[in-house]
This record gives structure tokens, sequence and C-alpha cells, in this order.
């Protein structure tokens, strides 16, 4: 796994996401959204942050074991690393493409699962990576610039 | 020079009696108590008006227009909102008698918000046919606009930059006086009668425009005596009322979705489920959704801190006076609005800004630095969310102490912790009395009986 924490990183936050806890699903989102906003970014940048946080984090709680998404602060970025034991992801390709969800119809039936998740944290994110090993878990590194355009 | 912030919604001190009531039902954590009397924060205040709602004491007031205002004019109009309709009931009522009984109390014309609402309607309809992003938010209810520009700063592209009926209502009525009649712009005062002292605050100071065409707001709760003086004896009901069954249910929450008419639609009111909503729109839920009309209200307009008649009787009300209305706007109105969307009658001018609340300093490192201290101060307090301290909650108390706004010690529990160490510490001192006056504390010193004989 990258480590960005020696890369100047101001502050530095973890929060555990658990498996299957569809009641506090999306919390950890919630809470990067306000610390954010007490930091004072640009709300723009935080749109992008709260989306791929909340996703990853949803990620997690519906395919995964249980993980964690650890996020740095650094002068120029958010840097996330959201990273679970669980599955694993087969086919990342596939995985990224729109639509495309291993999520149950139980899961699909709540709302959830519509294989949206990790495009729309590509699309959020200014720099995107992902790791997946099968039967071990699936680490995504994502950043997201202060200053980025579009 | 910074202009000073008006707002409508404002403390009565003389009834506050510093109970913590108002602090944990605002939105916008725009209240705390301090030396036994609530303070409203200016710049977190949206005048949504929960706070005059939820007050036991009536410390909360909205201030507003009154009719002495209508003296300063050469020609006045009504702009009645559909909520006003709503206010009355019974057999022989009727919107056109409802406004007669305006131009009783002291106008010369009145002019349908309802109406405008309709021009409204398609121009939002327009601006979402014209729009890529989704879910996109109603611009109508002035409380969420405050809202979204100071807890949902990053929701503000979301809103629909249309003028809300009141504004396109002054402008009509005012076009039309000074066509008609060749008065001036500024001989004409449109005077909104309105549900909520958020509309006023709008009034004084609009988002998204400079000048209002609107002169004044005027509570319902400030003219429905004197309807109720005038009513009575209205016989003739001569075809006042123009608005349809489409626009006057804007005055209820579904009304204006309805109205609008895109494929698909929610309405939600009530500021509590509007945040729920918001949260989730913030994190990329709803964008399957064309248009959400949110309420700070529940109920709507109908259920406005500045409205009469109890939200659910009002709503009946609505359905009673629409029942033989027209339900379906006008071509000549679909045309109107064609021929001047173009030329942007309907859009909000300027950029609606955010006012956001929750930054702790300009500088990031800065920011950083009293983020660590806010969480290591919040870990020292209770979680109890009590209110005792004045703050509406252990996070917000954390907040205040950080920017300098207030004191661990207003915790009451942190407070009662260092009184009992400190009762401690003076017990311990007090044991410790000098050897030289006493045996005991020789013996706590550790000298034996023997030693301090020697």
């Amino acid at each position: 796994m990258p480590d960005v924490k020696d890369v100047g990183a101001l502050m530095s936050v973890t929060y555990d996401v658990a498996a299957r806890d569809f009641v506090r699903a999306g919390e950890a989102a919630s809470k990067l959204k306000r610390l954010l906003q007490q930091l004072g970014l640009d709300p723009a940048v935080i749109r992008r942050a709260a989306i791929a946080a909340y996703e990853a984090e949803m990620n997690i709680v519906i395919h995964s074991y249980g993980g964690q998404i650890k996020v740095d602060i650094t002068p120029e970025s958010i840097e996330m690393i959201c990273e679970d034991s669980g599955p694993g992801i087969p086919d990342i390709e596939k995985a990224l493409q729109e639509g495309y969800s291993t999520a149950t119809e139980e899961i699909r039936e709540m709302g959830f699962g519509a294989g949206m998740g990790l495009p729309n944290i590509q699309r959020s994110a200014d720099q995107f990576r992902i790791e997946s090993t099968v039967g071990e878990g699936t680490c995504l590194q994502v950043t997201i610039l202060h200053e980025a355009g579009e | 020079m910074v202009q000073p912030y008006f707002h409508s919604v404002t403390l009565e001190t003389e009834n506050c009696k510093g109970c913590t009531i108002c602090i944990k039902r605002c939105p916008t954590e725009a209240i705390r108590v301090r030396s036994g009397k609530a303070r409203i924060l200016e710049l977190r205040c949206i005048d949504c008006g929960e706070c005059i709602r939820i007050c036991p004491n009536h410390a909360k007031r909205a201030i507003a227009d009154d009719f002495s205002l209508l003296s300063k004019f050469k020609y006045t109009v009504a702009l009645p909102a559909p909520s006003f309709y709503a206010q009355f009931s019974g057999p022989d009522m009727s919107i056109s008698k409802i406004l007669q009984g305006l131009l009783q109390l002291g106008f010369n014309a009145v002019f349908e918000v309802a109406e405008a609402a309709e021009y409204v309607s398609l121009a939002i309809r327009r601006y979402i046919e014209s729009s890529s992003i989704r879910p996109l938010i109603s611009s109508a209810c002035p409380a969420i606009v405050r809202l979204i520009q100071v807890r949902f700063p990053d929701l503000i592209e979301h809103l629909v930059p249309v003028h809300a009926p009141v504004d396109i209502a002054a402008r009509l009525a005012k076009e039309m006086v000074m066509r008609k009649l060749g008065l001036r712009r500024e001989e004409i005062g449109a005077f909104f009668i309105t549900p909520c002292p958020a509309k006023v605050t709008s009034v004084k100071q609009p988002i998204g425009f400079e000048d209002s065409w609107v002169d004044g707001a005027i509570p319902i709760t400030s003219v429905y005596a004197r309807m109720l003086n005038v009513l009575p004896y209205i016989n003739e009901t001569e075809g006042l009322q123009q608005a349809s069954s489409v626009g006057v249910r804007w005055g209820r929450a579904t009304g204006e979705e309805n109205a609008v008419g895109v494929p698909r639609h929610l309405a939600v009111d009530g500021i509590q489920s509007v945040i729920e909503v918001l949260e989730e729109i913030e994190v990329g839920k709803f964008n399957d959704i064309d248009f959400i009309e949110c309420q700070a209200c529940r109920g709507g307009c109908v259920g406005g801190p500045l409205t009469v008649q109890n939200a659910f009787q009002a709503w009946v009300n609505i359905e009673e006076l629409t029942k033989n209305l027209p339900a379906e706007i006008v071509p000549e109105i679909e045309q109107e609005v064609e021929k001047r969307w173009e030329d942007g009658f309907y859009s909000l001018e300027a950029k609606i800004e955010p006012r956001s609340i929750l930054k702790l300093d300009d500088d990031l490192s800065r920011a950083i630095e009293k983020m660590e201290l806010l969480e290591k101060t919040l870990e020292s307090l209770p979680g109890l969310d009590c209110g005792s301290c004045g703050s509406p909650s252990c996070q917000a108390l954390a907040e205040d102490i950080v920017r300098g706004l207030a004191s661990e010690g207003d915790c009451v529990f942190v407070l009662r912790d260092g009184v009992q160490s400190l009762a401690e510490e003076l017990l311990e001192l007090a044991r410790q009395v000098p050897s030289s006056i006493s045996n005991q504390g020789a013996a706590d010193k550790g000298l034996s009986e023997e030693e301090t004989e020697k």
C-alpha cells in the first residue's frame, strides 16, 4: 500500500467502517464533510470529497468484511485511502464500468448497488488508483486537489 | 462599508427567560444563551422562524412592515401570498371575496402572487430543461436558499436561479400600473402579504438580485383581524380572481412541484426533513430526480410562522377554494413566459454567494490547529448535549470555545468536576497544617513522635 503519511500531511484522520452496518453507513462521509467545511475548503472540493468518501464507505459496507478510510489533508490536496479486507475484485476493469454491480438482489432492493460507486469515485477524483487481491481485499487511493478545475 | 445584515427574526429581551428550548431547535445553531438571555448570531440566522414557533414565552418576534407604509405611495398594490387565501373558509368564501377585502383595507389594486407563480412554474420548467445538473432545487423558499448558503454551500449550483413568485408579481403589477395610469415606478408601492419572516428579510435584502420590486412585507397575522372586520360586508364578488388552481396550490407543499410538472419530481417540507435530503444530495444521491421543491415549513407556506390558521386546516381551505377553479395554466401565460425568458426577465441577475458558517479560520494551517484543539476540547466535554452552557450541543460549545466565544467552565459538568477537585485540594491543604503548630502535620510528614520530641 502506498504511504502518503510523509508527503507533508497537515492533518490525518481515520474512520472505521463496519461491514453490513446500514444504520451507521454514511457517517464517515458525513463526518469528513463537516471536518472539511470547518477547515474552510472550497465547496466544490468538499462536494467531490464527500461523494468519493460516501461511495467508498458504501462499498466497504456492502461488499467487504470491514475496513477503514484514512484521510490526509495536505496543503495541496485531500488524500483518501480506503482499504478493506474482503473478497476483493476479480475484474477491476469491469467494476469500473457504469452500471456493473455484483451486489445481491437484497442490497439492490435497499436502493444500493446500482453499479455507480467506483465510477462516481473515479469521476470525483483528480487521481485514482485501485488495487485488489481476490480473497484479501481492496485498496483505493483517491486524490482530490484543492485547486483543481473540473 | 459592510452593510449590517437585516434580520426579520429578533429577540424580545424582556420576554426571554433564558431557557434553552430555542437553541436546540435552530437548524443553523444560530442561538446562544448568554447572561440569561438568548442571543441570535446574525451571520448564522436564516430567518426561518423556527424559534418564533417554538418559544413558549413569545420572546422571538418578526420585524415586518405595517399599513402605515402605504401612505408613502401614490398608488398601492397588495400581493397576497396563496397561503393568505388559506386563512379563510366558509360556505360563501371565495378568492374574489378575499381580494375585494384587501381593496377595502386601503389598497388601490391587487395582484395575485398565485398568478405570478404560474409564470414562475413555467420559467422553472424552462430552466430545468436547459440544465444538466440534477437534482435541481427550488429557490422559492428564502429560508431554504439561506440554509443552503450557510450549511450546504456546495449545493448552490443546484438551486434554480429563477425569481420567486412574489418578485415577479411585484414587477408585473407595477409594469401594468405604469402602463395604464402613467405612474412612475417609485410612485407605486407593492406589498406582499407574507406568511413568513424569511420573505420579510428577502424584500429588504434580496438574494441573487439588487433591487427588489416589492416595497414591503406585511405579515398575514397583521392583516387577518382587519379582514375579519370587512369580509362579512362584501357581497359583490366581481371577477378579481385570475389565477388557476395550479398557482393557488403553490401555497401548500407539493403545489410547486406539480405546477412545474417535469417528469421526476418530489416535495420535501419541514426544515429538518429538508436538511436530511440536502445531506443525501451532497453525497450524490437523488441524482435521478429532476426537481425538488423544498419548504422550510411543514405543510409548505400554509405552515408559515406568520400565519393564523392551523396548517392542516389551511391545507383543506386551499382545497375548498380551488375546487371550482380552472386546473390549467392559460396558453397566454405560456406565450408570455416564452417571450420574456430569453431577456432574462425570470432569471436571478447575480450569483447566489456561499455564506459558510462552519469555517474555523481563513488560513488552512490555522484552521487545522483550531480543529485539533476542538477535538481535544470535545473529548473533555460530557457529550450529553444538555444545552445548559447556552450552546446547543457539546460540539457547538467546543466550536464556541475554539472561536473564543465561550470557555470550558461554561459546561456545568466540567465546572462541577473543577469544583470537586478544588474542594479536594482545599481539604488536602487544610490537613497540611504546618508541623510547627500541629502533631498531625508532623505525622503526615513522616516524622515520628520521638523525632518530634528530639
